[in-house]
């Protein structure tokens, strides 16, 4: 399936013949056509907006189409801050997309709270509850630095192998494809995170 | 010999059927053969903006309501034509002054008699 000699590719390149596998193929539409989920939090949101207008143009990476629904959307940009009282909501947005989905954690507030990670209402990072493939630091992050993480989400999507035992995560079948929506307790969302997906660093002291 | 006409039909029947279908036979396949279906509580259930539904879908909206949306088409004509009549006020001569009120005294009229026949009044 994706055992083409390299050497052979090229020879056969060089003679006016393309060969290409269902692997690559395959993940070459997926990489070009990564529609998000139209939605934003905070003040990131609006540099996501930026990204997707006509100076910074997120259609030249095939990333434009922002869908209003999850069913249709392959990519979930968290653009700013997640309270609290948005995180179980986000999750229930993820676990409601079709797989394969990724997420980009976009901002300081997305990875861990940011400035606001002393509140009391604020979440300290949405990767406590689902898997983030690429995060972008910056307070907000610059339409740029959005544009880079789409192309490391589409270098990550370029080497995902369709077989063999390190195959993508969403094609084995006993990964899971939701993850527990948290629910709000006396005090915080409990649980106060998916010990499946994050594990606290540890401190050394 | 020229062709039948009814070919053509036959032909785009054809290409109208395969359009839908190969697409869908593909992700078929697709599905057969390398994307395991994970299905789950959350994922089939109905997407309303990440909240969970409550209640029915099925709401009924009273009829009163359509009674309203006709009501507002009065106003809504009457602004459509009482901006520009605003705007050229100044200059207008007397026969279209007059033209313009005799039209929105129909207007108004209508409105006196939805009023008169309790049009306003919320009914149950
Ligand atoms: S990281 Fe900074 S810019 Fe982005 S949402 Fe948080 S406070 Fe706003």
């Amino acid at each position: 399936m994706s055992q083409i000699d390299e050497q052979l590719r090229t020879e056969l390149q060089r003679q006016g013949v393309w060969v290409t596998s269902m692997q690559d193929l395959y993940n070459w539409g997926r990489k070009n056509s990564i529609w998000p989920l139209q939605f934003g939090l905070a003040c990131c949101a609006i540099e996501m907006i930026a990204t997707a207008a006509s100076r910074y143009d997120i259609a030249r990476f095939g990333g434009e189409v922002f869908r209003p629904s999850p069913r249709q959307a392959d990519l979930m940009i968290v653009a700013g801050t997640v309270t609290k009282k948005m995180a179980p909501q986000i999750v229930r947005l993820f676990n409601q997309m079709a797989d394969p989905k990724y997420v980009i954690a976009m901002g300081a507030c997305a990875i861990s709270g940011g400035p606001f990670k002393q509140g009391y209402n604020v979440l300290k990072g949405i990767d406590r509850y689902i898997p983030v493939d690429v995060y972008i630091p910056g307070c907000p992050p610059r339409p740029e630095a959005l544009l880079h993480a789409f192309m490391e989400l589409q270098r990550k999507i370029d080497e995902q192998k369709l077989t063999g035992a390190d195959k993508a995560e969403f094609l084995k079948p006993d990964q899971p494809s939701e993850f527990p929506v948290p629910r709000f307790g006396r005090h915080d969302l409990e649980p106060r995170a998916n010990p499946n997906v994050f594990q606290p660093p540890v401190l050394e002291r | 010999m020229r062709p039948d006409p009814y070919l053509f039909i036959v032909i785009l029947i054809g290409v109208a059927l395969a359009f839908p279908l190969i697409p869908l036979a593909l992700a078929w396949l697709w599905r057969r053969f390398f994307q395991p279906p994970k299905p789950g509580p959350d994922k089939t259930s109905t997407y309303e903006c990440g909240v969970e539904s409550i209640g029915e879908a099925h709401v009924q909206f009273h009829v009163q309501y359509y009674l309203y949306a006709i009501i507002f088409l009065i106003f809504d004509v009457e602004a459509v034509f009482l901006v520009p009549f605003a705007v050229a006020f100044t200059g207008l001569p007397v026969g279209a002054f007059i033209a313009i009120l005799i039209f929105l005294l129909l207007l108004i009229e209508g409105l006196v008699w939805a009023w008169g026949k309790g049009c306003l009044q919320w009914q149950r």
